[in-house]
């Protein structure tokens, strides 16, 4: 009897994963209709709101004549990669309504070439190999364009898979010099190298500190790209790196030692390269240890004013480099940011404008390369390279940015700085 | 699965291994008949070989939970040492030699560092027991990824750099390139990892590990796990068992990393791959799976890495779900009373086969592994 | 100078570990099972407390209440529904695993419910900081509240464990369940009654913990629950002055290992440090070594 047993567990097991791998196809295929954005039905295409066509027409400065005439219609199929689970759950989440947000608001204006953007993300869990699952998952929906990945590692991994189906990826967050290491990847942050450089730069050229320390995280790819790009340009700075410290994923609550070693060594500024998450806990550290230097970031600090029920006083007085400040005047950023508030609940971050912008390039460079549905991927892929170097956009994280046929935005990051709660300009 | 390694009966042991490899072959032709085919989402393509990585992780672990009877908590530590072993071979041989050839010095490389790492860290952390060992086994593969985070290695012409702190400290010429780049990792590692060399390996995995459970070394391991001060009145060298079980292991789990470090290409080693997380969901494929049953092992890989793909349409309550699937999963399969319940259902439903499970859910519930 | 106040910057982790390390052993003594979702029951408390005083302005007192109840009774559902069924399963390993699974439950309906943005946490802790040495030393009145909770908590597990009926059959059951229930000891009453009071720990932790690092997400848990479990291991795992010992010992290493080798490494060497100590006492400071017999 027993004999039975093992064969009968034997064809069950393996009737269960053909079942398993074959089942697979279809779901993957069956279960796309219910999530992600599908072309509001009721929408008032005809007559978008006021702001949105301000938007439109600040981010499309010289598009008018493609498209227009061509509204054939149709649908294009926009996916989005990154974490909303996980830690890094937040700026996933960012990246997903964001982009979201601004793909209804593209359909509701009629859509890119009279195409309606039919949208959908998928986590990653902010894990290469999770990434790739997801891409993969996207690519079975008939993903033609991607936004993502969100995080760097991930984004490169998944780069390596665009560029063999020649798919056209462009990466709202991903700052590793690694992400756009192939001609069809694009991104809309600023590299890693390039914050550190830039930090540097600045601190050096304003002459605000000559005593400096750091606090980076050194299990980090962002954090530790951009610290050593900013202590390799330190040296040609008129300032000292006086103490650098990392932290790391695992041990990132308590900071006293940093702090300490920093307010030893007479630093008068301390260059935080990280997210805001450690950057609030570090702040208040500092307080309770009585020290208060200026605080210097980059884009990853900017959010740090939005963590809910945070005391602003703490962070009376940073300063940081970022392309994106959500309490800014201009209207695109307000009307940006009471819709996100209003659809979302919370304040969007950098990741979010990233992405927003991130869309609306995929827009501006669909409209000058005459993009249409029925094009295969690789075809679209050719078409948008060539155009994303020739568009110029207007939005959230900088004015006039365009972009490089290696995949690096140009733009001017802001510096600003916190005082009474808000960013203001320096 | 909860059926048990039956290890009583030799041709009933080398049948029961047969249907292993049997199983694994068969699942290969289907797979490569839905590939010819194209019947093959390209998901599903792109899971074959992260399966093949994880059954081998599975498959290894269990030798030292299942066979040799300790709980490690460590198994990730080895597949990153592994990888980063292996990754930094193919990265430094690239274009050197042929690709078939690198690939295959890289899985011995990994294999035999991991191996190594087995043998170090077996020596001090065998003699303690039972939850102790696990955490120290955890502990190593903390050290193993926190090392790996602030390695850096550099090539120029005049040889390699390496440093603890940070790249600039590599001090690099103009012609230098950074291999390891302390968090960063490697990256551009080529893609040498497919369906084919993955389920080779498995076999190879699997051959190993069936014959050193069915060999007087294994017999001689199982002796220590169920009676470890017997096994020693009758002469049997308990450390030199230990590890033995422990290193074959690592090293296999090595060979596993190996494969992860040439599927993407790019490999850091964050928590989330080769922290602690990733060594506990090691831990609950082998123990889903059935403790010291190697074909459960397998099972229960390919079930759980694939779950979280097939939640997908559930988007935010995707890793809600799967938690929740995975404790009842466990519940069902290990509870008293679900295994009552179970047997209750096939004696009223399938009278027929009672006999012989209703033996082996005995056994099963005799309780080896650990402890 | 700054030795010393590296060494109370030690000590301030340390409560804290120590603190979470309380109800870790509690559970572990008694149910000798690993409990992977402390951590995260730890979370639960941090957000009911979160959301008592932030959300609805109520008073913290009531927020403290409010935590230590859910969280009570979240741990005995937990035990009820995911523990008791598997407590006779044939590897005690089966039981460890669905606490994995009950730890990414928490974590992501935590997710689901609260979100993953970042919440800052005001600190329930009214104690003025203790300044030493003309203002060079700062002992946070977190520390000093944490320390003492832990040293009553710790007098107080110790004395109910000695002293009271339902912990003398707490005891008995760690000793042997079977022997326990002969007795006339309800074992399922006890065990769910060493949950219940790990729980109420674990929301008292939660507390102690965001208020001295007031970040809350749905993962603020995970990691201090496993350097927690550590410092349970070190102190020797199952002894209640040895949590304590072991959590506080932990925070002074890890900070020193910072401050004084590298802070790139410093989990390899709390962790490295670990190790030596346990080929050295291979049950942990306290732990009590059990000869093992044929």
């Amino acid at each position: 009897m027993k004999k039975y047993n093992k064969i009968i567990s034997t064809v069950l097991a393996s009737a269960m994963v053909a079942a398993l791998f074959t089942g697979c196809g279809n779901s993957a295929g069956s279960g796309s209709s219910d999530s992600g954005s599908t072309a509001p039905a009721d929408n008032t295409a005809d007559t978008p709101s006021e702001d949105n066509t301000a938007a439109e027409d600040t981010n499309t400065a010289d598009n008018a004549d493609t498209g227009a005439d061509t509204a054939a219609g149709g649908t294009i199929k926009l996916g989005g990669v990154g974490p909303t689970t996980g830690g890094a759950a937040v700026y996933g989440l960012a990246v997903q309504n964001a982009s979201q947000l601004a793909v209804d608001e593209i359909n509701a204006s009629g859509g890119i070439n009279g195409m309606q953007i039919e949208f959908k993300f998928e986590d990653d869990e902010c894990d290469a190999e999770k990434s790739v699952n997801a891409y993969n998952t996207l690519k079975d929906w008939g993903m033609q364009m991607l936004v993502g990945s969100v995080t760097s590692g991930c984004s490169v991994a998944v780069a390596e898979k665009t560029a063999e189906d020649n798919m056209f990826q462009l990466t709202p967050s991903g700052s590793s010099v690694d992400c756009v290491k192939y001609d069809n990847a694009f991104r809309v942050c600023f590299s890693d190298p390039n914050q550190g450089m830039a930090s540097a730069k600045y601190i050096g050229e304003n002459a605000i500190a000559s005593q400096i320390a750091v606090i980076y995280d050194s299990s980090d790819i962002y954090s530790s790209g951009i610290y050593e790009k900013f202590a390799a340009e330190a040296e040609n700075q008129p300032f000292e790196i006086v103490s650098a410290e990392a932290f790391t994923a695992d041990s990132k609550t308590d900071f006293s030692v940093q702090l300490q070693k920093a307010k030893d060594s007479g630093a008068e500024l301390v260059f935080l390269p990280i997210y805001y998450t450690e950057a609030s806990l570090i702040l208040s550290q500092a307080s309770t240890l009585d020290y208060a230097p200026i605080f210097f970031g980059c884009d990853g600090l900017d959010g740090i004013l939005n963590v809910e029920n945070f005391d602003t006083s703490l962070a009376e007085g940073v300063m940081l480099l970022t392309p994106f400040a959500a309490d800014a005047e201009d209207e695109l950023t307000k009307n940006f940011v009471a819709a996100y508030k209003e659809k979302y609940g919370d304040t969007p971050n950098q990741f979010a404008a990233d992405a927003y912008d991130a869309v609306y390039a995929i827009k501006a460079a669909c409209e000058k390369a005459g993009i249409t549905a029925d094009m295969d991927v690789s075809a679209m892929c050719e078409a948008m390279k060539g155009a994303m170097t020739e568009i110029t956009l207007d939005g959230l994280t900088g004015v006039g940015m365009t972009w490089d046929a290696s995949g690096e935005p140009n733009k001017e990051p802001k510096a600003v700085k916190i005082s009474g709660g808000v960013y203001t300009a320096m | 699965m909860s059926k048990t390694y039956s290890k009583l009966n030799l041709s009933k042991t080398t049948k029961s291994n047969f249907i292993t490899y049997l199983l694994v072959i068969i699942v290969y032709l289907i797979v490569q008949f839905l590939i010819a085919g194209g019947h093959m989402s390209s998901l599903m393509k792109g899971l074959l070989v992260p399966l093949c990585i994880y059954i081998m992780l599975a498959v290894s672990l269990n030798l030292t939970v299942g066979i040799l009877g300790e709980l490690s908590l460590g198994h990730a530590g080895f597949m990153c040492a592994g990888a980063f072993a292996g990754a930094f071979f193919s990265k430094c041989m690239q274009g050197s030699m042929p690709d078939m050839l690198r690939f295959l010095i890289a899985l011995i490389l990994g294999a035999a560092v991991a191996g190594l790492f087995g043998i170090l860290i077996g020596i001090p952390v065998l003699r303690l027991k039972g939850d102790y060992l696990a955490i120290v086994t955890l502990a190593f593969g903390e050290i193993i990824k926190n090392l790996v985070n602030v390695l850096y290695i550099g090539r120029d012409s005049d040889g390699f750099h390496f440093s603890m702190k940070d790249s600039i400290s590599l001090r690099l010429k103009e012609d230098g390139e950074i291999i390891i780049n302390g968090a960063q990792g490697i990256t551009g590692t080529p893609h040498d990892a497919s369906f084919t060399i993955g389920v080779l390996l498995i076999l190879i995995s699997l051959f190993v590990i069936q014959n050193l459970v069915n060999s007087r070394d294994g017999r001689a391991i199982m002796s220590i796990r169920d009676n470890r001060i017997a096994a020693e009145s009758i002469g049997i060298n308990i450390t030199k068992y230990k590890l033995m079980a422990f290193s074959i292991s690592a090293a296999i789990a090595g060979v596993a990393g190996v494969l992860y470090a040439h599927n993407l290409s790019t490999l850091t080693a964050l928590p989330k791959n080769f922290g602690y997380n990733m060594s506990i969901m090691i831990l609950v494929y082998v123990v889903l799976g059935g403790i010291g049953n190697i074909r459960g092992s397998i099972i229960s890989a390919v079930i759980l890495t694939l779950l979280p793909e097939l939640l997908r349409g559930l988007s935010d309550y995707r890793m809600l779900i799967y938690a929740i699937v995975l404790i009842a999963m466990m519940l069902l399969n290990w509870s008293p009373k679900a295994i009552e319940w179970k047997e209750r259902i096939r004696e009223t439903y399938f009278s027929g086969w009672k006999s012989g499970k209703g033996d082996s859910a005995k056994t099963a519930a005799k309780g080896k592994g650990v402890r | 100078m700054s030795f010393i106040s590296y060494l109370i910057n030690g000590v301030s982790l340390g409560s804290v570990y120590a603190i979470i390390a309380l109800g870790y052993t509690m559970v572990y003594g008694i149910a000798k099972m690993l409990n992977f979702a402390h951590g995260d029951v730890i979370m639960v408390g941090g957000f009911a407390v979160f959301t008592i005083v932030s959300t609805y302005g109520l008073p913290p007192i009531l927020g403290i209440v409010v935590a230590v109840v859910v969280c009570t009774i979240l741990g005995m559902v937990i035990e009820r529904v995911a523990y008791k069924p598997l407590r006779n399963a044939a590897s005690p390993l089966a039981v460890l695993i669905t606490a994995i699974g009950v730890s990414y439950l928490l974590q992501n309906a935590a997710l689901l419910i609260f979100g993953a943005n970042t919440k800052s946490f005001t600190s329930i802790v009214s104690v003025p900081p203790l300044k030493l040495a003309e203002g060079k030393l700062n002992i946070s009145g977190e520390t000093i509240v944490t320390i003492i909770s832990g040293i009553i908590i710790m007098i107080c597990l110790t004395l109910f464990v000695n002293k009271t009926k339902a912990g003398q059959a707490m005891l008995a059951v760690s000793e042997d369940k079977g022997a326990a229930q002969l007795m006339g000891i309800n074992v399922n009453g006890t065990i769910a009654l060493t949950f219940a009071i790990g729980s109420a720990l674990a929301a008292v932790a939660g507390m102690l913990l965001c208020s001295a690092y007031p970040s809350l997400t749905p993962y603020t848990g995970a990691m201090p629950g496993i350097k927690a479990f550590v410092a349970a291991v070190f102190g020797g795992i199952g002894s209640i002055p040895g949590a304590m010992i072991g959590g506080i010992l932990l925070g002074i290493i890890e900070i020193l290992g910072k401050a004084y080798i590298s802070s790139q490494m410093a989990d390899a060497i709390v962790f490295a440090v670990l190790i030596i100590v346990l080929l050295v006492r291979p049950t942990g400071i306290l732990g009590k070594n059990i000869q093992e017999k044929v």
